[in-house]
């Protein structure tokens, strides 16, 4: 129990998955709704770093949280619940976004907040300097040389409502992050 | 019978005559200002303050806000900028016609205020060039509109004929920076009140 009255399960990683599915699944349980994801890096280095996950059923109106301990010294690297939960997609990115923690199976794992080319690490660690790791200069020299537009997947863009008529191969290059490539329009 | 100042008098016509042409156009500028709005924090909250009626700087001549930047005459930046933007309001300042001014609202705008991160931009005065500067967490309607005469003034002062008061633009060099690396580092250091942290931990 935490110390706000809510309850906290420990799973370990490789059982996260079924975890979840029976949370959501079992009648009694049915947390259908994932509020959010986030993670903790802890400032004793010695701790591992936790993924937490916020449910909650909006029948029983019932919180619970599922905490997965992750050593530093291993992958940092679970299990995506995307396939549960689609509205983790984006939460799960910002979270690889802020501490590199990578989810598996996650259908499209990139950079949410920070731009994709962004090189300096992962914001959130703990050995992340505040100011970031190249100099003022730098920084702006990255980003004026930026290509705004390059932020965006073209699904995010003009081809979204058409990416049931694109063709296979475009779809899969599109869905692996290729990008900065305007489709050229099909002949009349 | 040679009068006094006969022998400048052409300089002397020719001078009031550039006075006259430079009245006539910064005034003309000075006085119908199209701002650009350029909100991205709480500054932009006090700016649309300033533009309804209560402090309406619509009577200064900024009637009609450009939404569009090649409409626009003056960029308000209103607010913190990340470095994600950055590319985004230099694109933007690119776009608007000569000459244009740039106003910094805000200190986010000017020096990256309370945002001594990884993330921000420490003073829009590294992407584009600045004409006023105005302080504040947010400024007050009175203190942008104090910056907007302020710009007025500069304006004023302006001349076509005379290359140094002449407004030139300032485009990127080949690094894609405006100022100097070095220049740079030195006005985002940090000041005041700041953590002290190195960069190397």
């Amino acid at each position: 129990m935490a110390r706000d009255g809510e309850r906290i399960v420990y799973v370990a990683r490789e059982r996260l998955l079924d975890a979840m599915t029976w949370l959501k699944d079992t009648p009694g349980q049915e947390f259908n709704y994932l509020v959010d994801v986030t993670a903790v890096e802890f400032r004793d280095r010695e701790r591992p770093i936790e993924v937490v996950y916020f449910l909650r059923s909006l029948e029983r109106r019932a919180d619970i949280r599922i905490k997965v301990e992750l050593q530093p010294t291993e992958e940092l690297a679970v299990d995506s619940v995307w396939s549960l939960w689609h509205g983790a997609d984006w939460l799960e990115r910002e979270v690889y976004d802020m501490f590199g923690i990578t989810f598996r199976r996650h259908p499209d794992l990139r950079r949410i907040l920070m731009w994709e080319t962004y090189g300096e690490g992962y914001p959130l660690r703990k050995s992340f300097p505040l100011r970031g790791r190249f100099s003022r200069a730098e920084q702006v020299r990255q980003a004026l040389n930026a290509n705004p537009e390059a932020h965006y997947s073209m699904e995010e863009l003009s081809i979204a409502e058409a990416a049931g008529d694109i063709p296979e191969d475009m779809r899969d290059r599109l869905r692996r992050g290729e990008r900065g490539v305007i489709p050229e329009p099909p002949a009349p | 019978m040679k009068r006094v100042g006969e022998v400048k008098s052409s300089n002397y016509l020719l001078a009031k005559f550039q006075d006259l042409v430079d009245w006539a156009v910064n005034s003309s500028r000075a006085n119908s200002l199209w701002p650009m709005p350029f909100g991205t924090a709480c500054c932009a909250i006090e700016f649309m303050a300033t533009a309804a009626s209560r402090y309406d700087f619509a009577r200064f001549g900024m009637e009609r806000q450009a939404f569009s930047p090649r409409q626009a005459d003056v960029l308000i930046c209103a607010g913190r900028l990340p470095f994600k933007l950055a590319p985004v309001i230099r694109r933007i300042y690119d776009q608007m016609p000569q000459p244009k001014w740039v106003i910094s609202m805000g200190a986010c705008a000017s020096t990256g205020g309370v945002f001594d991160n990884y993330a921000m931009v420490q003073g829009i005065d590294t992407i584009v060039p600045v004409d006023v500067y105005v302080p504040g967490c947010p400024p007050r309607p009175e203190g942008l509109l104090y910056g907007i005469l302020l710009l007025h003034k500069k304006i004023k002062g302006e001349s076509l004929f005379d290359a140094v008061r002449r407004r030139e633009e300032q485009p990127l060099d080949d690094k894609g920076l405006r100022l100097a690396p070095e220049t740079i580092d030195e006005i985002s250091e940090p000041f005041g009140n700041s953590v002290h942290q190195f960069r190397s931990s």
